[in-house]
């Protein structure tokens, strides 16, 4: 892959205008503490990619922002939502929020059309016509119109990942999150995939990112976080961060990705 | 691989193997082919097989003959009364009395319903079978509709049709004199009809994070399904009457569908959970992050493809309510086989062979009905197979 890094500085704090802000949050499942002491704040068109090793509770973090995960302490706060138990916020929110997984999670006894359509008529009430049109901009986008009316199944992983990128823009959301979108691809397919999020970076899409490509976090990010046993140990710019890590879990975590 | 390694071990070529034509696809040899190819494949692969395939032979030797002599070659295809079917001197053995199914037919379909009236029961049944069909066919169109008119139209109009409404100038039947066929198709259909929405629910109940409705659910379902269904009838037509006054007291048979849609929902629930089980959890994730609620999820999302797959095992358990549905005769309920039973020690057809005539009839009748709604399943199974390759 190219290794130009995509122009535009990050945009400036003085906005003031903040898209995901977290505030000293906490998570347990059951006894065991994922989440420790979690602050961070993403302002809006802002990049971030977050990595670090398995189990180190950053699928949990970003999983909190849009609650398919509940968090037990501190404030989340999205697009000036807070979250809370209250179900209507938590709907609100993930009507702003796109989000794509690991293992691409397709409906798939819908056809690729229908799955983009899905959420904006039943969700944004959009005319099927206009959702129809919206679908396959998007479909456009991700360069896959002419596979619109077969189902998911029939797809590569790596156009199925594309459909699921396609399927969250179609609700103009204002965040994406991806958890780990090439994991579970094969290797020629991952190409396909980060190509569709650099052009979707490209665009100025406010974009939270867990991966393991670190050439996608050197290309695209404007901070890299990385996380370990639950704690946030590390923020830094991309060229900072892997030309003069400063913490020794991080030096040792690189050491062992970037051969 | 011979001449793979020859060219191997050749020092002239020092490649390790290339081939230099593909190899022409042959038939197999020919004791795999034909009919003996086959028969050895299936029936005589291996000695204990062929030890089993003479010991079937020989037990079908000894079952068929007999039994097609019963059905079919002494049978007695006509006659007016016992008469017809007692042993003689032209007629040395008798088979089944199919004479007397024939004369006692319309009293096995309607009961005892008056015979002026029995053009309502017809269209009963027409209107049931349309609805069926429309529903079963997957390539039908407007099934949305047939699912509606199955579910809303057909039981309202038959409940006005079969039960009488002064208004619309049809005389009262009580459910009394209903019989026969009839009460099967009606016990089994109200079964069939109440328990796939009742269980969807109770299913989904079960699953909920709501600890009222999750507790309401659990001890339903098993509450009734550690019942036996003779005692949820003895329940519902014994101990109902005891809990509301004499004059609002239901009809028997109306209790006897309580107690028969009760017991369904409790299994339907049970088999939906299976199939809602087997949808993971990333396709809740992939719902709820798209903004879904939690009903449009649920409809939209999840059920489609729970209930997709449990179709068979929704047959399956059709399939044991329609037999189960014998059992309202205990509670005095003149269903198919208490039809049968009452027509049989009727002493205008008394004979030796009625009994095992009726019996039969009854039996071939079921095997039908009920092979009926297992081929379907089957051939569903097959097409939701074909459909996961996709």
């Amino acid at each position: 892959m190219d290794q130009k890094v995509i122009a535009g500085a990050p945009p400036t704090t003085s906005s003031g205008d903040l898209a995901v802000e977290i505030v000293g949050m906490h998570k347990w499942f059951g006894e065991f503490h994922v989440l420790r002491d979690i602050n961070l704040t993403v302002r809006r068109g802002e990049r971030i990619v977050v990595c670090g090793p398995s189990g180190s509770g950053k699928s949990t973090m970003i999983r909190c922002i849009n609650r398919l995960e509940e968090h037990q302490k501190g404030r989340i706060i999205v697009d000036g939502i807070e979250l809370t138990s209250d179900l209507k916020r938590i709907d609100e929110i993930r009507r702003e929020v796109g989000m794509v997984f690991q293992h691409f999670n397709l409906f798939p006894h819908l056809t690729v059309l229908e799955n983009c359509t899905l959420a904006p008529i039943w969700v944004r009430k959009m005319p099927r016509e206009e959702a129809e049109k919206t679908a396959m901009h998007f479909l456009t986008r991700v360069k896959i119109p002419e596979q619109a009316h077969k189902y998911p199944g029939q797809l590569s992983g790596g156009q199925q990942q594309r459909v699921a990128i396609a399927r969250a823009l179609c609700m103009h959301p204002k965040i994406m999150l991806f958890d780990e979108p090439t994991s579970a691809l094969d290797p020629e397919m991952v190409k396909e995939v980060l190509d569709t999020m650099v052009q979707l970076a490209e665009d100025g899409m406010t974009m939270l990112v867990v991966t393991h490509e670190m050439g996608f976090a050197r290309q695209v990010a404007h901070r890299v976080v990385f996380m370990d046993a639950g704690q946030i140990v590390e923020v830094n710019r991309p060229d900072e961060f892997f030309a003069h890590p400063k913490h020794e879990r991080t030096k040792l975590f690189l050491s062992q990705i970037l051969h | 691989m011979a001449g793979a390694s020859i060219k191997e071990m050749d020092p002239e070529h020092g490649v390790a193997y290339v081939r230099e034509a593909p190899i022409e696809a042959l038939p197999p040899p020919a004791s795999e082919r034909g009919a003996l190819g086959w028969l050895r494949a299936n029936f005589f692969a291996t000695p204990l097989d062929a030890a089993l395939s003479v010991v079937l032979l020989l037990l079908l030797a000894w079952i068929v003959p007999p039994l097609l002599d019963f059905l079919l070659f002494n049978a007695v295809w006509t006659g007016k009364d016992r008469e017809a079917c007692l042993v003689g001197p032209d007629r040395p053995e008798v088979g089944a009395c199919w004479a007397f199914v024939r004369d006692r037919f319309a009293y096995f379909i309607y009961g005892s319903y008056p015979v002026a009236e029995r053009w309502r029961v017809d269209i009963f049944f027409a209107m049931l079978a349309i609805g069926i069909v429309w529903l079963l066919k997957l390539n039908a169109p407007r099934r949305d509709l047939g699912a509606f008119y199955f579910f809303v139209i057909v039981p309202i109009v038959s409940y006005i049709l079969l039960n009488g409404s002064e208004m619309l100038g049809l005389r009262r039947v009580d459910t009394a004199v209903w019989g026969g066929m009839l009460v099967t198709i009606v016990v089994a259909w109200v079964g069939i009809v109440v328990s796939l929405p009742a269980g969807i629910l109770l299913a989904l109940g079960r699953r909920s994070r709501m600890p009222a409705v999750k507790l309401f659910s659990v001890i339903f379902i098993e509450f009734v399904r550690g019942v036996p269904l003779i005692t949820v009838l003895f329940m519902a037509s014994v101990m109902l009457p005891l809990f509301v006054p004499e004059q609002w007291s239901p009809d028997k048979l109306l209790r006897a569908l309580v107690g028969i849609a009760l017991f369904a929902s409790a299994y339907m629930a049970e088999v939906v959970r299976a199939g809602l089980q087997a949808i993971p959890k990333g396709q809740y994730e992939g719902a709820m992050a798209v903004g879904l609620s939690y009903s449009q999820m649920m409809r939209l999302i999840i059920l489609p493809q729970a209930l997709r797959v449990t179709i068979p095992n929704i047959v399956n358990s059709y399939i044991a309510l329609f037999k189960d549905t014998t059992l309202v005769f205990i509670v005095g309920i003149f269903d198919f086989l208490k039809a049968i039973e009452a027509a049989r020690i009727d002493p205008i057809w008394s004979t030796p062979v009625t009994s095992t005539t009726g019996y039969a009839f009854a039996a071939i009748v079921y095997f039908i009905l009920c092979y009926l709604m297992s081929a379907y399943a089957k051939n569903m199974e097959a097409r939701l197979a074909v459909a996961d390759k996709r």
